[in-house]
């Protein structure tokens, strides 16, 4: 199957953002971590383990009327470093943006441990996560070192 | 290099070449020599927990080298009570001193004072963190009684979950090849993270509950105490935390050169009889503290140690 007809899947959208290349089976948790899932008011559609040739199976979502933010794309880049994310304007791409995980997140997550001195939150200085392994994910606290997995990452989320 | 948060800011070159510093101050940290290499400086003393050992060794060893010190005094009666952030604390000691010494009861509160100062920070301990000095005055004594840090085989005893103590010891020993062997109750042991990351870096490394099976090969035999609040109710404690004490009596067939060790204070984990036996160190240990802290002002002050090698 092409890659024609997976975008076909859902109707092309005017204007918004598309992620391709989602891991297959993670476009919920792509949706939770950009707060797609309960506050938002705009079209979400979302096709799970369609054909991919690099990976054989992906999701993508696709969200009108809304452009992702670089600090969206940082989130983004904790579940699906490897996704591809367009900007839609009047039915085209407008833009193509590229996901770096980088060697540490600042501001996106905070650390989950409760002595940490981070969890003050009148503590000025940003939250610090650095990528310790990809594959599974795993973070530690630039500060006090914890580690911590995908699913602390998406309850801790700023 | 700025402060000193964990032993991964020093190599281990460097942790051998400060090593040679301490030895070289052995006669000031003693008083029988007066070298004022750090006159003029000012150390900040930023003790938000209780300290005995590691602060006073910390001022000791500034006021051996000729420097002086500012305490932050008790926490109840500084501004911290008032509520002001760790960030603004150390902003202000960092213009009133040269330097930072701090025990934060927060674990990262090292690595967030260093990211907050200008002036180096030495870390005292930082929650169950770490507490690198104490590393550094610990492998200061092991090659003091062994002539070496590499290959040796040693035993951390007793408290290894909340230990700060042990956790930065046994990264450091794990860089010179060290053979590890973890001696705890389950409810103590090793936090997995830093089991995993010993191994990692090629640590061999052994998890028992037997302290008294494990200490006949051993070169080090590390202990700590076991806080009787670590429990559920004190019988757990009682019946668990008696495996975990040393006594003369079970050193008969350890090594001659075996040294046992312990941060300090120690409760009852080891006995008074120990304390005349060729193997205690503990005092030693302690006072050693203030010359390997002694190396680790003048390293991060920039100030050179005389009699190295140019």
């Amino acid at each position: 199957m092409s890659q024609e007809h997976n975008m076909r899947r859902v109707t092309a959208i005017r204007n918004g953002t598309v992620i391709d290349h989602i891991p297959a089976g993670q476009a919920m948790r792509v949706l939770e971590m950009l707060g797609l899932q309960s506050s938002t008011t705009v079209p979400v559609s979302m096709v799970m383990n369609v054909p991919s040739k690099k990976k054989g199976t992906k999701d993508i979502i696709k969200v009108e009327d809304r452009e992702l933010t670089q600090n969206e794309l940082n989130r983004l880049a904790l579940v699906a470093p490897e996704a591809h994310v367009a900007i839609i304007r009047a039915y085209s791409v407008a833009q193509k943006l590229t996901i770096d995980l980088g060697e540490e997140v600042k501001n996106v997550v905070r650390c989950t441990f409760s002595n940490c001195i981070t969890a003050n939150p009148r503590e000025p200085l940003p939250h610090r996560l650095k990528i310790y392994k990809t594959d599974p994910l795993q973070l530690r606290c630039h500060y006090c070192g914890r580690p911590q997995d995908l699913v602390d990452v998406i309850h801790n989320l700023l | 290099m700025s402060g000193l948060i964990t032993m991964d800011d020093l190599t281990n070159d460097e942790i051998l070449s400060i090593l040679d510093d301490a030895e070289r101050l052995l006669p000031v940290a003693r008083g029988e020599a007066y070298l004022p290499l750090l006159q003029g400086k000012i150390l900040g003393n930023l003790f938000f927990e209780p300290s005995t050992r590691t602060r006073m060794s910390f001022e000791t060893a500034m006021k051996r080298l000729g420097g002086d010190v500012v305490n932050l005094g008790d926490v109840k009666t500084s501004s911290v009570v008032k509520g002001e952030t760790l960030y603004d604390t150390i902003q202000m000691v960092d213009g009133y001193t040269d330097i930072i010494a701090m025990r934060h009861p927060r674990q990262g509160a090292a690595q967030y004072a260093q990211d907050s100062a200008e002036v180096p920070v030495l870390n005292g301990g930082d929650g169950a963190g770490h507490h690198p000095t104490q590393t550094m005055l610990d492998l200061f004594t092991i090659r003091q009684a062994h002539g070496r840090l590499e290959g040796l085989k040693v035993v951390l005893a007793g408290d290894l979950r909340y230990g700060r103590t042990v956790h930065s010891l046994s990264h450091a020993l794990t860089r010179f090849g060290c053979e590890l062997i973890f001696a705890s109750p389950d409810v103590l042991r090793m936090p997995g993270e830093i089991v995993e990351d010993l191994s990692s870096h090629g640590a061999t490394i052994v998890e028992t509950n037997d302290l008294l099976g494990s200490i006949d090969t051993a070169d080090v035999v590390y202990m700590t105490r076991i806080q009787k609040e670590r429990f559920a109710d004190e019988d757990e404690y009682t019946k668990v935390a008696g495996a975990y004490k040393l006594h003369a009596s079970n050193l008969d067939g350890v090594k001659e050169s075996m040294i046992i060790m312990h941060p300090l204070p120690r409760v009852d984990e080891i006995h008074p009889s120990v304390d005349s036996t060729r193997h205690a160190r503990y005092f030693e240990q302690a006072f050693n503290g203030v010359v390997a802290r002694m190396a680790l002002l003048c390293r991060l002050l920039e100030i050179e140690v005389p009699g190295g090698e140019a």
